[in-house]
């Protein structure tokens, strides 16, 4: 057999296994959206779950961890990155410091998880609680946004800071001013491309935010009412959390449907975020070397 | 008397210094974080052994697990089965995703770069943000009663537990592999064209070849991950602490037992405790293979 024959054959057959998986998965992620999709109305995202078909307070618990998860999380990140960027870039304590962030992010979420439960559930006592599972989002969180921003950042040409200096003005306003603003196309996207992440993790809350939602008041804005949407004190299960507290224990008959809805939700929202990173990474990117 | 302006320190000094503290705080944080991670489960995980006894030899060689009997001193604690089903779970999702992932890879770098990186890369890396639990959800009600059918068994088992993973980390190997091989230098790639060869042949022998050990830290990392993956395996794997005795008996593996058990044991007791060993054994791996990895990618600029 001459080596054309053998070039044709090989090329042949990566062109079928691609063409497969691809096909695969396009199918398998169109199953998904085809199954839930008669589940999603406006009735079914705006009805608690205790009466009936409904996913109000898991949607809404979701997003609230979401936001404060990332209020916990962008100011530590953003610090951790300039002082392993800039500030220290070649020191011994940054690269402790990057084998240490590199370390964990690579922890698997359940690990994270057991270790909220144990020093914020155990040992605090703030209980299953929205509090604790931002906590706990946000030490799953933190690893990886300091990456993304630390990349983010990096990109800065450093001419930006001998430039600073030569005028006389602080590194820090240098920082602040030019370089930070210059990386924000890419910390946005890494922002929103860990909310992507972050939206749908349930190992790192099933024993942290807990696994139950009660239902909520949303016209109670006193946050420290047992049934106010605000009180961080509440347990808050997620959609994730849903799906699989809906299929693990006590399958109830509408569990099959419910998780299917509640996946179509937690998908497109996800895509939604990758989508946005993109171009939101893309706009700013033309707007800043035109 | 007014200090000299030349021995005070300046607004500018002041600003930086303050600067260069708020950050290196919140790096400290970081340090604390991993820091108190480790102490905290590593102090409640070798309790079964300094408190209750268990000796560490019997946990990491016998197979049985049963907390409720306990007769004489002797205990019945032994992680073995829960190991060897996470390591066989593993080790086969990722014999199953580490050739589709290469040839991807590989489409996506030499044969149809254009095409690759517009179409074929984002699907792949559509499923690196579906969430595990979807995964899991799949793996119950399609992918189970369909071995159920078709191999006998309940349907619970490694092979159900290992197709999910696969499919899971098969954007994560795909992904590193594309970077790997697109970091090979095109200038030996030329040349290997200038010499005669065949497409295939410089994909074999050049691009291949010279990446193979970033291929290597991309199926580790695939790896890695599919071993610290909690519920989606724990949907579909059938939760009984036993030695498998085929692909399609149930069994389960150290992040299943966790997920499922943790919140039923009392705090202190050795149930619990034991169950903090398998958190640290799962810990301990985990960092295993951030060190492999270190090995492996020591010499490269970039890590």
């Amino acid at each position: 057999m001459n080596r054309y024959l053998i070039d044709r054959i090989c090329r042949w057959l990566i062109y079928a296994v691609v063409a497969t998986v691809v096909a695969l998965i396009l199918l398998f992620v169109g199953f998904l959206i085809a199954k839930g999709w008669s589940t999603v109305n406006w009735q079914f995202l705006t009805t608690a779950s205790d009466d009936g078909l409904g996913i109000r307070d898991q949607l809404f618990n979701s997003l609230y961890l979401l936001i404060l998860t990332l209020i916990l999380s962008c100011p530590i990140a953003l610090g951790s990155a300039i002082a392993l960027t800039i500030y220290g870039e070649k020191s011994r304590f940054a690269s402790v410091a990057k084998m240490a962030i590199q370390a964990l992010s690579s922890l698997p979420s359940i690990i994270i998880g057991l270790f909220g439960f144990l020093l914020l559930v155990l040992k605090f006592k703030i209980g299953f609680s929205v509090l604790s599972g931002a906590i706990a989002l946000t030490f799953f969180n933190l690893p990886i946004l300091t990456q993304s921003m630390s990349l983010a950042i990096a990109t800065v040409p450093s001419s930006r800071l001998d430039a600073g200096i030569s005028l006389g003005v602080s590194q820090w306003h240098t920082i602040i001013k030019v370089v930070l603003p210059e990386a924000i196309p890419g910390m946005i996207s890494g922002i929103v491309l860990s909310a992507g992440r972050v939206f749908g993790e349930a190992a790192a809350l099933i024993y942290t935010a807990g696994q139950s939602a009660p239902k909520l008041n949303y016209g109670n804005w006193n946050i420290f009412d047992s049934n106010s949407f605000l009180n961080p004190l509440r347990p808050a299960e997620t959609l994730a959390v849903h799906i699989w507290k809906l299929n693990t224990e006590s399958i109830g008959p509408d569990a099959e449907v419910i998780s299917q809805g509640t996946i179509v939700v937690l998908i497109l929202t996800i895509v939604a975020f990758n989508f946005l990173a993109r171009q939101l990474a893309h706009h700013w990117q033309h707007k800043i070397y035109r | 008397m007014e200090p000299n302006p030349l021995f005070t320190r300046s607004k500018e000094i002041r600003q930086d210094n303050w600067g260069r503290w708020l950050c290196y705080i919140s790096v400290s944080i970081l340090l604390l974080l991993v820091v108190t991670i480790i102490y905290f489960i590593s102090s409640k995980g070798i309790q079964t052994f300094t408190k209750n006894h268990v000796s560490v030899w019997s946990f990491l060689t016998t197979a049985d697990w049963n907390t409720g009997t306990l007769s004489g001193g002797k205990t019945d604690l032994g992680a073995l089965a829960l190991m060897t089903t996470s390591f066989v779970t593993t080790m086969l999702a990722a014999a199953l995703a580490t050739p589709l992932a290469f040839v991807i890879g590989i489409y996506v770098v030499a044969l149809q770069p254009k095409f690759g990186q517009k179409f074929v890369q984002p699907i792949i890396e559509l499923l690196l943000g579906i969430p595990s639990v979807v995964y899991g959800f799949i793996g119950l009600t399609v992918l189970v009663p369909i071995i159920r059918q078709h191999f006998g068994g309940t349907g619970f088992g490694i092979l159900a537990g290992a197709l999910i993973l696969a499919l899971m980390i098969l954007p994560t190997i795909t992904s590193l592999a594309i970077e790997s091989m697109r970091s090979v230098d095109p200038s030996y790639q030329k040349f290997a064209y200038t010499l005669g060869c065949t497409r295939w042949q410089v994909i074999y022998h050049v691009i291949l070849r010279i990446s193979a050990k970033k291929l290597v830290v991309a199926v580790i990392y695939g790896v890695a991950r599919a071993f610290g993956e909690a519920l989606a395996v724990q949907m579909v794997i059938g939760n009984t602490v036993q030695m498998a005795t085929s692909l399609v008996s149930p069994t389960a593996t150290l992040t299943s037992k966790l997920t499922t058990d943790i919140g039923n044991t009392i705090d202190g007791t050795l149930p619990n405790n034991a169950l903090w060993t398998l958190a640290l054994i799962l810990l301990l791996i985990s960092l295993a293979f951030n060190l492999i990895v270190k090995g492996f990618t020591k010499g490269d600029r970039a890590a």
